[in-house]
């Protein structure tokens, strides 16, 4: 081959790889949000005290544009990215700082440049202070910084502010970093997928793409640099992979994978709404976890038997002072009530005392994870967890609430816990305060103290639900978050499997049910293996809720426990894992497809 | 009256001195009638200056030294102490 046509072969078939953020494939043309659509600016040196003031006047000027632009564009998020509006605020903080404004005012009068340069000079001053910080994190919102300037530069020069409203054809948006705010400004039916080159699986980008059901990659390095505006991309968002102008052969390829992942997500999606039987007709409730009411509605979409984890901290933790009872209560009242006459399970306070700033003696310690969190520190704090209860308590009229009680350890909780759960319902009752008397109350099981002590307190709840992410850290002493062990984080441990048995075999004992709420619950190779070791509901992120329940109608519960069975005989973790992959590839070659990427993007 | 006053916090929340962080510190210093200094390790920034405060690059763990003066001193100092024992009113 000569080297010409190396050449042109070159340049096609550029595969680039980063994180899958939000599944799906799409092919399209590149729109690149990046440096080398900046606004290009010239150096003009000032000959009259008229010609200083005249740029004093424009940039302040341009600059008051600018704070209208960016109030504008904070009036006109939707409720959904409220919560981000943060941003904008920080920006309209950002134009008026002294560092921008007053500097480049100085730059004007004292150097005799014109606005764009001194403006230039400044920003580039920023940097220099932001260039000495080791925090990368604080490092990288010098991006902040250039997108202000970038505004008032667009004013200064005449140009128009940027505008994805208008996106004449469907897009692939490509970007250092995507803000909520960025996207409010665009026309989400022309973009077709995000690339980001920061970001993680939990980024806004990641976020924002799921709930717009287009596919992402995030933390993709140098994208701006390696793509250009107009390039044919097929983007991968399952495997985080992109393509840069691929050939016929590649094009054709993924058109195949495109339409195989559509397909099966189209059937995969018809099991949403329909019960999760097993084919000899065993029923499992499949639910969703949540975090915030808001994700009551994608809970619904993906069809959701209930709420199987509601996790409480978010309205301790969003403002400065405690939540009332009536804040409280109206929104386990309004969750209750969409979800209704679906359960909706909420888990009482997880949480340490040091996140409170009422309560700073509590300091963190070493190790958090097993600190004064919880239970603990609600049996400490009785007026904290008291105002919790009597709000959940209230809204179990309103719908099938069901409470939960973190991080048991042992039977002094759960008499302590119900004790004062107990002195409530007689204090509601004085106060003529309705509420459901039969509002079931269950332990969360992630403590292996608990585990070895199932039988005994399956006696005073009403339910168990298994938290496997905290179980097995504690079961195998691994700290997920440490690279050098993370790798030995297993839920297929054997240790974990017979665990999971002994509650669920002390549940049943005792004639009441086993959720386990973990993210175990929501990966779908490990859906028959914990079906049959007898787990009677799975709560899971709701993206995943599809495919558990595809995976459940076409097993048999009969199948299911002799595959556990067969699961608990190996001594091994690898021994485990080499079986349930094996087994699951020959009967449920779908979960090897597409669907743990499915489940897991969200993950 | 005019007053002169320090203190040294310790930055508690999980992203440090970050944007959001900054801003809250920015936003309240410019309610008072007070000139307020944070310094971390010798370096200086103006407690009203949001791109100063980021310039610290203050990560999670380090120690910041509040001074404040002027008539207001004494409330900014303690609204500013307020914000960082709250961790800002963030998770972590």
């Amino acid at each position: 081959m000569t080297p010409l046509a190396v050449r042109e072969v070159w340049p096609h078939n550029k595969v680039l790889k980063g994180i899958p953020a939000s599944p799906g494939i799409v092919i399209g043309p590149a729109y690149v949000l990046g440096e080398r659509n900046k606004v290009r600016i010239t150096h003009n040196y000032l000959d009259s005290r008229d010609e200083v003031e005249v740029e004093i006047h424009r940039f302040r000027d341009a600059v008051a544009h600018t704070r209208k632009e960016i109030a504008d564009i904070k009036h006109s998020i939707t409720d959904e990215f409220q919560e981000h509006a943060y941003i904008l605020d920080t920006h309209l903080l950002i134009l008026q700082d002294k560092l921008l404004y007053d500097e480049t005012i100085r730059l004007i009068q004292e150097e005799h440049i014109n606005a764009e340069w001194a403006l230039k000079e400044a920003v580039k001053k920023a940097q220099a202070l932001f260039n000495r910080i080791a925090d990368p994190y604080i490092k990288s919102r010098i991006q902040d910084v250039g997108d202000v300037s970038e505004r008032v530069l667009r004013r200064l020069t005449g140009g128009s502010p940027l505008n994805l409203r208008n996106l004449a054809e469907p897009v692939i948006i490509v970007a250092v970093d995507l803000s909520p705010v960025d996207t409010t400004q665009m026309s989400t039916d022309q973009v077709k997928g995000f690339i980001t080159e920061t970001g993680g699986k939990t980024s806004h980008t990641a976020i924002m793409a799921q709930s717009m059901e287009i596919p992402a990659v995030v933390a993709l390095e140098k994208a701006t640099l390696e793509i250009d505006n107009g390039d044919t991309l097929i983007l991968d968002g399952l495997n985080g992979t992109v393509v840069i102008n691929p050939d016929a052969n590649m094009l054709d390829i993924y058109r195949q994978r495109k339409k195989k992942f559509e397909d099966f997500k189209h059937d995969v999606g018809k099991c949403s709404f329909l019960p999760a039987i097993t084919l000899d007709e065993h029923q499992t409730q499949v639910l969703a976890n949540i975090e915030f009411q808001e994700e009551v509605g994608l809970a619904l979409d993906y069809g959701a038997d209930g709420i199987g984890l509601y996790r409480t901290e978010f309205l301790y933790l969003r403002q400065q002072q405690l939540p009332t009872e009536e804040e409280l209560f109206e929104d386990y009242k309004t969750v209750a009530g969409m979800m209704a006459p679906r359960r909706v399970t909420i888990r009482t306070l997880d949480i340490g005392g040091d996140k409170f700033a009422s309560h700073l003696e509590y300091a963190p310690g070493i190790n958090p994870a097993m600190g004064l969190r919880a239970i603990r520190f609600c049996l400490k704090e009785h007026s904290i967890f008291r105002t919790q209860l009597r709000a959940i308590l209230r809204a179990s009229l309103y719908g099938q609430v069901r409470l939960m009680f973190p991080l048991i350890s042992g039977m002094q909780e759960v008499v302590a816990a119900r004790r004062i759960l107990e002195e409530i319902k007689g204090e509601l009752h004085r106060e003529g305060h309705g509420f459901d008397p039969a509002m079931p109350v269950g332990l969360m099981i992630e403590v292996p103290s608990a585990v070895m002590l199932a039988d005994l307190l399956a006696r005073e709840a009403d339910f168990f639900s298994i938290g496997t992410n905290d179980l097995i850290q504690y079961a195998l002493a691994i700290d997920r978050g440490n690279k050098y062990v993370a790798s030995m984080y297993q839920p297929l441990h054997p240790a974990v499997l017979r665990m999971i048995k002994q509650v669920v075999d002390g549940g049943h004992a005792a004639g009441i049910s086993v959720a386990v709420c973990g993210e175990m619950a929501g990966d779908p190779l490990y859906t028959p293996i914990l079906l049959g070791l007898g787990v009677d509901e799975l709560s899971m992120n709701a993206l995943a809720i599809p495919v558990v329940k595809r995976i459940v109608r076409h097993a048999s519960m009969e199948e299911a426990q002799e595959f556990a069975r067969q699961a608990l005989q190996h001594g091994s973790v690898e021994e485990v894992n080499a079986y349930v992959t094996g087994v699951m590839a020959k009967r449920f070659p779908e979960v090897f497809i597409f669907g743990r990427e499915l489940a897991s993007a969200a993950a | 009256m005019t007053e002169n006053l320090e203190t040294r916090l310790p930055v508690l929340n999980r992203l440090g001195l970050h944007a959001r962080a900054a801003a809250k510190i920015a936003l309240l210093a410019s309610r008072f009638q007070a000139d307020i200094i944070l310094e971390r390790d010798g370096v200086q920034a103006d407690a009203r200056s949001i791109l100063d405060i980021l310039g610290l690059g203050c990560p999670q763990g380090v120690e910041v030294r509040v001074r404040a003066q002027g008539p207001e001193a004494e409330q900014a100092v303690e609204a500013i102490a307020d914000l960082f024992w709250r961790h800002f009113g963030e998770q972590g």
